[in-house]
């Protein structure tokens, strides 16, 4: 299939496409086909997966509409964009739960076979919206895609009901040819996945290519367009998800510390990916179990620890809540051992399927007594990777618990991610005991005579990382006793002395405040700023595209993001105090504000969203400009100057 | 071992202990009693319990130190401390799934689980009977003294209905649960119950969850003499304990009470009309209605019904033996092998690299 340039190709510097459609009509494939097909072709991408937590929530409703958005374009970017320039709408409902985000002048395009009075009364249409004005804002291509469908795959002989299953592949085939998309890769896929059921193959296949074709004929659409391929530092590139990136990096941490990686998890949204993907790794001495429940993940995972594996769990906040007196055990065990919390909108059951992070404070002291632990948190759906890498570097170099922190927008979100060399990352040492650690003496009663022997100390630790000797069994003369209740210095027996509690507690804190991590570099390039943004986790795209808006408005704005959480860099009390004010974005309460404050005594500004999804480019600007004109910053000439940049961003 | 009942032929080895390294020299109890001071009350049934387990251990022959013993919380869980060994005393209830990670993880450790009434079917009924359903290769030891004797006398979940307690002034309401059914329903492949007294029963019974492949669940009945003393006396006093036990002994006929002229008990049990056991005299019995035990026989049934006959108010009459000893894959045994099947050669760089890549050549 090529493209017959009959039509005239407009170049534009990017797009933002929503397909939404009823949970069942496979608007998620078709969004992940479109983005893969996009990242091949060599666009900066970001998406935003969205869909109800019900597997199939009532037919042609707004709460069963599940969307897939996509910006992509011909520079970095880093956020799913804020207002979709095309919508595919498959149902009413999808049409009305999402035609308000759309920016004025957009396209949609609509499939009208469910326009039918029942379906538009179900999405809550008292009147047709195709009929009056109510849609006069916007380019509305109204088309009958399900009839076109049937009419495109009926040599195949299916039913209607499946043949008509096929009108995302229709749509996808419309877009592609709308946006010069490379198309093998679906005809690849389609092929692969449906390669048992030729007929379902040969119509998907027959749907997407109608589709395509429909669009290089059809009088409707006048123009296609260009996006051309991102500048991109060199290297080799595939786009990828939050889940998938931090799953690979849990597999290569496993390989640079030399150790079969164990996880013990229970499934839970939005973290079973990780446990689906891992299960696929045993090659890699990877060893999954699904655990009966949160409580039993941990147990597997510490048990697997304490016998000389990477021990991992995955979860949510819930499963968090449930683990909690697990973690504090593996605080005092100080064994290795990886938390992975993909969090989602809380309390309780909350918001399975929508993002927040609203997580923090429980991770660092959802336990009892003072259990801390290091806390690493990823900022976009690749850098997941590297961030399970870390943190399984301080769990085994730190013999600690280490919990890493994602969200359900990275979890699901993808970017391209530029593969690392393999080779280049540095090992991870396990460092096992081998032998006795320390000489005791004894004194003979009779004679008097003092013996040495040498003897195993579990809770001897070593000066530099305050780290305890990992010894799994099978070393002989090492045979040791560890547990929850608190342990002496040194010889590790149960030792319920005042002081020696009190100096176990500190040295536990020392440890984890000792653990070494990079110093933080502000992104300041002007270095005239004055305002501070910081944040942490996923709203790092957010935050640098608001940075980055406020700049091209002629404002001086540094902004700083922490990948670790406890402790926090060294510098980072310093590059607080430099600046008149700090704010602090977050999809929660305030909780990284409350810590900075408590900690370092600043008067860090709390601005929060708590909607179950991640901030816009657009709603962080306003933040940002707001604070600044607190401070008495405001911008410099009209307020219309750089509208073209802004466009881009 | 017999195995003429075995539910699915294995390839893996058949012996619990059978990837564990054996020791070179031949061990005695002191070799596995560790420094520490035993802190029980002066006459709880756990210092016997512990003194047959050191008796036994040399005898198992394995390593010192390719042994695991891994406890919850409750009295009976500061027993890792004693023992020479490794060992982990965890957190309440959990360490079932503990110990499935530990004998997952590898396959020459000989993994055991030290437990009580209150940790193991209260607090952590749910991993228990998932690590009997899964049969991991381990031995949970179940003390069971129907009472909690940490938290200072509280009614357990096998206390007898309307106990008179601390919590339950007025008698508890609760009904209890009998550990052998409960453990036969979850699918156990080795479930045993002894006596914290008897150590040369105890002894057997070890001996046999041991070699075992699977998960064995040994219910042991240990007295607390502080807060449920005397809870056991009717099968340990001599007068009463030929009436009160009824032996279960693979092959033989369960026989009990005062012996007959045969050596054997007067009393026996018989397949009842409704599908159950029910004992009887076996001078009205025809001898081939006497049950025989079939420790291996692949359906729970009759051994399910055999646990009924455990009193669940005082303890007047309980089978004591093994109930069930039959052969199925393990949990981790086939994790191994699954991992093992995938060759463990994975190309990190090839995994990174897969998927639709493209290449930006600057």
């Amino acid at each position: 299939m090529t493209v017959t340039p009959e039509k005239p190709i407009e170049q534009v510097e990017r797009v933002i496409i929503r397909f939404a459609g009823d949970s069942g009509d496979g608007m998620q494939l078709t969004g992940d086909r479109f983005t893969q097909e996009t990242a091949v072709f060599g666009n900066d991408l970001a998406t935003f997966p969205s869909f109800p937590a019900e597997i199939r929530a009532p037919q042609g409703t707004i709460p069963g509409v599940s969307s897939f958005q996509l910006h992509f374009a011909s520079r970095d970017i880093l956020t799913p964009g804020d207002h979709p320039d095309v919508l595919v709408a498959m149902n009413p409902a999808a049409l009305k739960a999402n035609v308000d985000d759309l920016r004025k002048g957009a396209v949609i395009i609509v499939d009208t076979h469910d326009f039918t009075t029942r379906n538009l009364a179900k999405a809550g249409y008292a009147d047709n919206p195709l009929d009056g004005d109510s849609l006069a804002d916007y380019q509305v291509h109204a088309l009958d895609l399900t009839g076109m469908t049937i009419e495109a795959v009926k040599e195949f002989g299916l039913s209607r009901k499946d043949a008509a299953r096929s009108k995302n592949m229709y749509s996808l085939g419309l877009l592609s040819w709308m946006y010069g998309r490379p198309v093998e890769g679906t005809i690849d896929y389609v092929s692969t996945k449906f390669a048992r059921k030729p007929d379902v193959r040969d119509a998907n296949i027959a749907a997407f290519k109608a589709g395509y074709h429909f669009g290089e004929t059809t009088e409707a659409f006048a123009v296609s367009y260009q996006v051309k391929p991102a500048e991109a530092p060199k290297g080799r590139y595939r786009n990828i998800t939050g889940n998938l990136a931090l799953s690979y990096g849990l597999v290569a941490a496993g390989r640079l510390a030399d150790l079969p990686v164990f996880l013990g998890a229970y499934p839970i949204t939005p973290a079973s990916d990780i446990l689906h993907e891992l299960s696929k790794h045993k090659a890699f001495g990877v060893t999954t179990f699904q655990a009966e429940d949160e409580i039993a993940g941990i147990g597997g995972a510490i048990g697997a620890s304490y016998a000389g594996h990477l021990g991992v769990t995955s979860t949510s906040g819930p499963g968090v809540s449930l683990k909690a007196e697990a973690m504090g055990l593996a605080v005092m065990l100080e064994l290795p051992l990886v938390v992975v919390d993909v969090q989602r909108g809380g309390p309780s059951t909350g918001l399975p399927t929508k993002t927040e992070q609203a997580d923090l404070l429980q991770a660092m002291f959802g336990r009892n007594g003072e259990a801390p632990l290091p806390v690493v948190a990823a900022q976009s759906p690749a850098d997941c990777f590297d961030a399970a890498v870390e943190a399984c570097r301080i769990a085994v170099t730190y013999r600690t618990p280490v919990m890493l922190l994602s969200d359900g927008y990275l979890a699901n979100g993808s970017e391209p991610w530029r593969l690392p060399d393999v080779a280049a990352l540095p090992p991870i040492e396990a460092g096992f005991a081998t032998g006795p650690n320390h000489v005791s003496t004894a004194k003979d009663a009779k004679t008097g005579e003092e013996t040495e022997t040498a003897d195993f100390w579990p809770y001897l630790r070593d000066p530099e990382t305050l780290a305890r000797p990992w010894a799994p069994p099978g070393t002989a003369g090492l045979e040791h006793r560890v547990g929850g209740l608190e342990k002496a210095d040194g010889h590790g027996n149960i030792s319920y002395d005042p002081a020696n509690h009190d100096y176990m507690v500190r040295t536990r804190q020392a440890k984890v405040d000792g653990v070494r991590v990079p110093d933080l570099e502000v992104d300041d390039p002007s270095g005239a700023a004055r305002m501070l943004v910081i944040g942490w986790g996923s709203t790092y795209g957010p935050i640098g595209a608001g940075v980055r808006r406020v700049r091209d408005r002629g404002l001086d704005v540094a902004q700083v993001h922490l990948r670790h959480l406890n402790p926090f860099p060294r510098n980072l009390g310093e590059i607080l105090k430099r600046y008149d004010k700090v704010v602090v974005p977050e999809m929660n309460l305030g909780q990284l504000s409350l810590l900075l404050r408590a900690k370092y005594l600043v008067d860090a500004e709390s601005r929060t969203n708590v909607r179950g999804m991640p901030f816009g480019a657009e709603e962080m600007e306003k933040i940002l400009l707001e604070s600044l004109a607190d401070l008495g910053i405001t911008q410099p000439g009209t307020a219309d100057v750089l509208t073209a940049e802004e466009a881009l961003r | 071992m017999t195995t003429h009942t075995t539910v699915t032929d294995l390839s893996t080895p058949v012996l619990g202990t059978a990837l564990v390294p054996q020791a070179d020299t031949k061990q005695t109890g002191k070799d596995f009693t560790s420094d520490q001071e035993v802190r029980w009350c002066p006459g709880c049934g756990d210092y016997a319990v512990l003194k047959a387990v050191q008796g036994f251990l040399p005898d198992l022959g394995l390593r010192r130190e390719n042994i695991v013993f891994v406890s919850g919380i409750g009295c009976s869980s500061r027993f890792p401390y004693y023992l020479d060994t490794y060992g982990m005393h965890s957190i309440h209830g959990r360490a079932p799934s503990i110990a499935t990670g530990i004998a997952t993880a590898r396959e020459d450790l000989s993994v055991w689980v030290v437990t009580g009434d209150g940790d193991a079917l209260s607090i952590g009924g749910n991993h228990l009977i998932h690590a009997l359903r899964r049969n991991v290769n381990m031995t949970i030891l179940l003390f069971n003294n129907r009472i909690y004797g940490l938290t200072k006398g509280q009614y357990s979940p096998t206390s007898e209905a309307g106990k008179i307690t601390k919590s339950t002034p007025m008698g508890s309401v609760d009904h209890p649960f009998n550990p052998v059914s409960l453990t036969l329903g979850a699918e156990a492949s080795f479930v045993a119950r002894t006596i914290d007294s008897d150590r040369k029963h105890l002894t057997s019974v070890l001996a046999a969850a041991a070699a075992h492949r699977g998960t064995s669940l040994v219910e042991i009945y240990q007295n607390c003499p502080i807060f449920n003393d005397g809870a056991f006396d009717a099968i340990k006093n001599p007068d009463t304990k030929a009436d009160a036990i009824i032996p279960l002994v693979h092959g033989e006929q369960i026989r009990f009470g005062a012996t007959l002229e045969d050596g054997q008990g007067h009393k026996c049990l018989v397949r009842d009309s409704g599908g159950g056991v029910r004992v009887a005299e076996v001078s009205e019995v025809a001898a081939e209605e006497i049950l025989v035990h079939d420790a291996h026989n692949p359906d729970p049934t009759l051994a399910f019904a055999i646990s009924r006959l455990t009193d669940s108010g005082y303890l007047n009459q309980s089978p004591i033996g093994i109930f069930r000893q039959v052969l199925r894959p393990t949990y981790d045994d086939q994790a191994r092998e699954q991992v093992a099947l995938s060759g463990g050669q994975g190309d990190l760089q090839a995994l990174i690299d897969g998927g639709d890549v493209w290449t930006v050549d600057a």
